[in-house]
């Protein structure tokens, strides 16, 4: 089964990034093999539609579930599109929220926001 | 003349100086561009009110003709489609109407679609040509309605008054493209100053003409003075603080119909107006 996690650096020993599609990084974790791997997010930058564009790289990257602090409803409605869950981050440590979640302990992320920002390039 | 009105926050009295500026003007168009929140018809009350669709375009997928390619979702600089589980996922309120996708399709699998962003209100009050543009809420901009509005901008009958939405974003700037002259309305506060330098920046970069309206004024010994001295920018006239406009205002009256001292005030402005947008005329003809 793979996870992911939006992440500030390039470390497992790092923090979790409060912004899921502006976040520069993407943790994949392999709970399988244990393995992890990090993906450059190349919505980060986007002048508008961050949270779509991320969302289409979790979506391409396979993974079974997002563990995230927040999740916008346009990058909601992709993921939910690709059946993927998405997890409540319970603090910012990387490893705690693996734990948990092989523990079966993290709750499904309920409170979708409608988005913080007004859309880009207006 | 053609003049916008416009400030860096909302609040300032955009609204108090257009509609007023219209109202004693002999002929007259006023045209709200503030389509977020339009106001004005509050103060006009318009009659023989036609209303017209503003519609925009997106783009709708067959999907049995889409091979699945992504040049779509790669071109869309909003990222306003999503390529999930073999379908396009396409997010009408994030499109910005440019089209790109359809002609980077290489399989025409998307064609063009209208939907509704808001409305146009056009009506008279008296003599005076109201012009209202109203965006739906939710809508990601209000571009497409000023556009509409000001399509026709020069044919519109006598003294031109421009109600622009505050700020400085896209909107704005849409909507003073064919302003003679720009009236920047600014409270005599620091966050005042802040605001007015932001849309003083916005006008000299379209190089427009300008000069600035301060409202609520108290004495010269405020930050909006300091600002306009430093910059060398002319103050066109200074709108005493005064709880009795404000009450005016909020009840929905046009002030320079209660009484000759806010005509006066109002006059002057337009006097001053027309020498500005004259001189403008004859150094840029």
């Amino acid at each position: 089964m793979k996870i992911l996690i939006p992440v500030e650096k390039k470390s497992i020993d790092g923090e979790v990034c409060k912004s899921f599609g502006r976040a520069p990084f993407f943790l994949v974790y392999d709970t399988e093999t244990k393995a992890s791997s990090f993906i450059k997010n190349n919505a980060a930058d986007s002048r508008g539609g961050a949270g779509i564009k991320a969302a289409q790289l979790v979506v391409d990257n396979k993974v079974d579930g997002l563990i995230t602090p927040r999740c916008g409803q346009n990058a909601a409605d992709v993921i939910n599109a690709a059946n993927i869950k998405i997890y409540k981050t319970i603090n910012n440590s990387i490893k705690d929220n693996i734990e948990e979640f092989l523990e079966n302990k993290l709750e499904i992320l309920g409170d979708i926001h409608p988005g913080f920002h007004e859309y880009g390039g207006k | 003349m053609i003049v916008a009105v416009l400030s860096g926050k909302g609040g300032t009295g955009k609204t108090l100086v257009s509609v007023n500026l219209a109202s004693i003007s002999e002929e007259s168009t006023y045209i709200d561009c503030d389509v977020e929140e339009p106001n004005g018809h509050l103060f006009f009350k318009p009659k023989a009110v036609v209303s017209e669709d503003v519609l925009v375009k997106y783009p709708e997928v067959d999907n049995a003709l889409c091979n699945g390619c992504r040049k779509c979702v790669d071109f869309c600089k909003f990222n306003a489609i999503a390529y999930i589980k073999d379908k396009l996922l396409i997010f009408k309120e994030i499109c910005h109407s440019c089209g790109g996708c359809m002609i980077v399709c290489p399989k025409n699998a998307l064609r063009e679609e209208d939907r509704k962003i808001g409305e146009i209100k056009r009506g008279l009050s008296g003599q005076i040509n109201v012009n209202i543009g109203i965006l739906n809420p939710g809508e990601a901009s209000g571009v497409p309605i000023i556009n509409g509005l000001l399509k026709d901008v020069k044919n519109y009958r006598g003294n031109i008054f421009i109600d622009c939405p505050p700020g400085s974003a896209c909107t704005v700037m849409e909507s003073i493209k064919d302003a003679d002259y720009c009236l920047l309305v600014a409270e005599p506060t620091l966050f005042g100053v802040h605001n007015l330098e932001m849309v003083f920046n916005l006008v000299n970069l379209f190089k427009k003409p300008h000069g600035v309206l301060i409202n609520k004024w108290i004495n010269d010994d405020n930050p909006v003075t300091e600002f306009c001295k430093e910059k060398g920018i002319m103050i066109l006239e200074k709108i005493p603080f005064d709880n009795n406009l404000g009450k005016i205002n909020s009840n929905g009256k046009i002030a320079v119909k209660e009484g000759n001292y806010y005509k006066k005030i109002f006059s002057s402005i337009l006097e001053k107006l027309y020498e500005e947008v004259q001189d403008e005329r004859t150094i840029n003809p």
